[in-house]
């Protein structure tokens, strides 16, 4: 029987399992979306921005490690897509992107609403199609979703002529694909691998370095079982938390620019790096002549131009991490006995002194500002046990959430890493929401970065997604501010947001709930609160306005020099005692 | 140090594009660029001269491979290679000037391919050398125009089964 290519779609979009489409309509669109508009075995999110259409599907995958998919119309449809795409490509997130064109008879003519999909999107996508005609697009569509979501996932964009929505062809799903110019590599190298293994049994100080492949790998369960089998501690990424559980006694937290002293220290002092699935990003090398000196280096990575990109690699496995780190164990059993914890013993001492000389710290005076660190800490203890969701946005909220907000499993973390998008946060929330309805979903967000998405809110309150957004609430431009106190002598260009909405007033305005934790002793009482609403609520937090994230690596600092708290400058003109320009040589505390 | 690198492609509508971004978008350089199909239609060979330290090459090649339009990619200098570049070459002559125009093609074996009572278009092709010399020497006669078609190269053949540097090689 022929189906139109509107209808092909949705039989594709059904056959790949897809059940929630993010979706703005717009004139080359249409024919899809009214046949979306007739069946109902596909739910369609209408948000309010494309934007928010693409970091909903992001935060749908992140969350399921399934595709994600969103549906825009031509040109500013798409170009309001293309941050989205960035962000995906950046952070290997598997998504498919379907885009109208304009009619292909009118493809470069400058009709309304046109623009180059695909000349656009390349840069920022893993992939992109432009379906010049009907009888291509079930075969495309199925070879999107493959390449989407196998080697290193990405984003891949659909570019779908009205005409060609319109046409119609004979239907059949291909069973499979085959690329013959795409083969992504999931074995690792048996030899390498073997190497691998007995560099970790000799090492005195290894590290386990893990990033976000371990997560979409689905590897956490084969990283916990290596960790505690070689005794070695393990250091996440801002992309890997949750890969590893944060409360773990091997677990030292995050590594890089606002991670932990003792992961920096420990990444510093190593004998042995082993990187699973990270690809040694400038936030985790620091300057990159002195990262870690003393190390070999083991990178496990499914794409090969992470490795030696940055750093030298002494034993490279190109392949997928759940399966390498398979052998690995198998090999490591077998060779592995109780010795490992003895000959490690002194390294755990020192780790244990490095921990315990400088943790994670923050005060908070049972009558003064709040300070932002006391509201995550909060905000995990109340909500630990019911297994949440937690967004962020980009900024100061962001490290303290990944510093204070131990995850326990994958999948519950959903960030921007390296694009540092903000006004991520709160649609990727929603995506997540939207693939667990019933689960806590919590954005961590920043007056700022909240404000760049908030007009989601209308879609939250349409579709019932009861995210629960905690803002922050500095009216800065929080980490904009932080290096300007830090190296640009205090100095607030165009940080300080001077006046940020009423968040309660804002929220009921678009018909979620709002609450204000005003004072510390308010907080627990306002997020229980929140928590219990079946609805999208915002809480506002006003907070102490000069908090500063530490520990921090200055860009291109090495790993072992941190700050560890505000120089002695920066202390006297927050207590108010008028300007006073911090010089960076006070700055850097050399371990 | 200069590599040149040659690609198989798939020969299809943006594989070019692809390419040429990857090269602008990650600051590798490109010298030159030379693209045309195979003997299989479905396919097209491009040759890139560029330039860079061992591990800017290693990331082109590797970068190469990961686009998905890109069948095989193969740095010729990790082996022996031969490499040709054609130049056509508009110059002036002056009635004085025809017989040493003739007699400096010669040289080269280049052929006239073109001829007006005040021009000679002279087609040369060799090693980028042999270019740059024929150029040097038609100078001073007066190069009105001058185009290139930039180096392809193969592998020379003894060695080749060795030097062959496909996607799984490439992987390790």
């Amino acid at each position: 029987m022929k189906l139109t290519g509107a209808e092909i779609l949705i039989e594709c979009l059904k056959r790949e399992g897809v059940k929630t489409v993010f979706a703005l309509p717009g004139g080359v669109v249409l024919k899809i979306f009214d046949m979306l508009h007739q069946q109902k075995d596909i739910e369609v999110v209408l948000t309010r921005h494309e934007q928010g259409a693409g970091h909903m599907a992001e935060g749908y995958a992140k969350a399921t490690g399934k595709a994600g998919v969103c549906l825009v119309t031509s040109g500013p449809g798409m170009t309001n897509v293309i941050t989205a795409l960035a962000d995906a490509y950046m952070d290997s997130v598997p998504m498919v992107c379907f885009t109208g064109q304009v009619p292909t008879s009118l493809i470069g003519n400058d009709a309304f609403q046109e623009a180059d999909n695909i000349g656009l999107s390349r840069p920022c996508t893993k992939y992109n199609f432009l379906v010049k005609n009907v009888a291509d697009l079930a075969t495309t569509i199925k070879e999107a979703f493959y390449i989407a979501t196998t080697g290193r996932p990405g984003p891949v964009l659909v570019d779908i002529p009205k005409d060609v929505s319109m046409d119609k062809a004979e239907f059949t799903y291909p069973s499979s694909v085959s690329i013959r110019s795409y083969n992504p590599v999931y074995e690792g190298n048996k030899w390498q691998i073997k190497q691998a293994a007995e560099a970790m049994t000799k090492a005195k100080k290894p590290i386990l370095y893990v990033g976000g492949g371990v997560i979409f790998s689905g590897a956490s369960q084969e990283l916990l079982e290596l960790a505690e089998l070689t005794h070695m501690p393990v250091d996440m990424t801002l992309m890997g938390l949750g890969a590893f559980p944060g409360e773990h006694p091997q677990s030292l937290g995050m590594l890089g620019m606002h991670g932990t002293y003792c992961a920096n220290m420990a990444m510093h002092y190593s004998d042995l790096v082993v990187a699973i699935g990270a690809r040694f990003d400038d936030r985790v090398t620091g300057k990159v002549s002195e990262f870690c000196p003393h190390a070999k280096v083991i990178h496990i990575d499914i794409d090969p131009t992470s490795i030696r990109k940055n750093v030298n690699v002494d034993i490279p496995i190109v392949g997928d991490c759940k399966t390498v780190l398979r052998e690995l164990l198998q090999i490591l059993r077998a060779t592995v006995n109780g010795d490992q914890r003895e000959l490690r013993k002194p390294w755990w001492n020192q780790l244990r002194e490095w921990q315990q000389a400088n943790p994670l710290a923050y005060q908070q005076a049972a009558d003064g500002p709040t300070k932002p660190q006391h509201v995550i800490k909060r905000l995990y203890e109340l909500t630990k046990d019911l297994d949440p969701i937690v967004s962020t946005d980009v900024g100061q909220h962001q490290m303290w959430a990944a510093q204070y907000f131990k995850l326990a499993k994958p999948n519950r973390w959903l960030t921007s890493g390296g694009l540092g998008t903000m006004g991520f946060g709160f649609p990727a929330a929603m995506g997540a929401q939207a693939a667990f309805p019933g689960r806590l979903v919590l954005c961590i967000a920043g007056d700022g970065s909240i404000q760049m998405n908030m007009q989601e809110m209308a879609t939250a309150v349409v579709h019932k997604l009861p995210v629960k957004i905690i803002v922050l609430n500095n009216r800065f431009h929080g980490m904009v501010r932080q290096w300007q106190d830090l190296f640009y002598e205090g100095r607030y260009a165009s940080s300080d947001l001077e006046t940020t909405p009423d968040f309660v007033k804002l929220a009921e305005a678009y018909g979620a709930v709002g609450l204000r934790a005003s004072k510390p002793s308010e907080i627990d009482d306002v997020l229980k609160e929140a928590i219990a609403v079946n609805k999208p609520v915002i809480v506002d937090v006003p907070t102490y306005r000069y908090e500063n994230v530490y520990p921090m690596i200055p860009a291109g600092g090495c790993n072992h020099e941190m700050l560890l708290e505000d120089p002695p400058a920066l202390k006297s003109k927050q207590a108010g005692s008028g300007q006073v320009t911090p010089k960076d040589s006070d700055t850097i505390l050399t371990a | 140090m200069e590599h040149i690198i040659s690609i198989t492609v798939e020969n299809k509508f943006g594989s070019l594009s692809r390419v040429a971004g990857l090269f602008s978008g990650r600051g590798f350089n490109i010298e030159s660029l030379s693209v045309a199909p195979t003997l299989d239609p479905s396919m097209s060979q491009m040759t890139i001269v560029t330039s860079g330290d061992d591990r800017i090459i290693e990331q082109i090649v590797k970068q190469l491979n990961k686009l998905i339009d890109v069948i095989k990619v193969v740095d010729l200098n990790e082996s022996d290679f031969v490499s040709r570049e054609t130049a056509l070459i508009k110059v002036h002559t002056r009635p004085e000037d025809r017989a040493e125009a003739l007699r400096i093609a010669d040289i080269f074996r280049a052929n006239v391919i073109d001829s007006t009572p005040a021009t000679y278009t002279i087609e040369v092709t060799g090693d980028p050398h042999k270019i740059e010399a024929i150029i040097n020497l038609l100078q001073p006669l007066g190069i009105k125009e001058l185009t290139r078609t930039g180096r392809v190269a193969v592998a020379r053949e003894s060695i080749r089964s060795t030097s062959l540097q496909t996607k799984k090689v490439a992987r390790e």
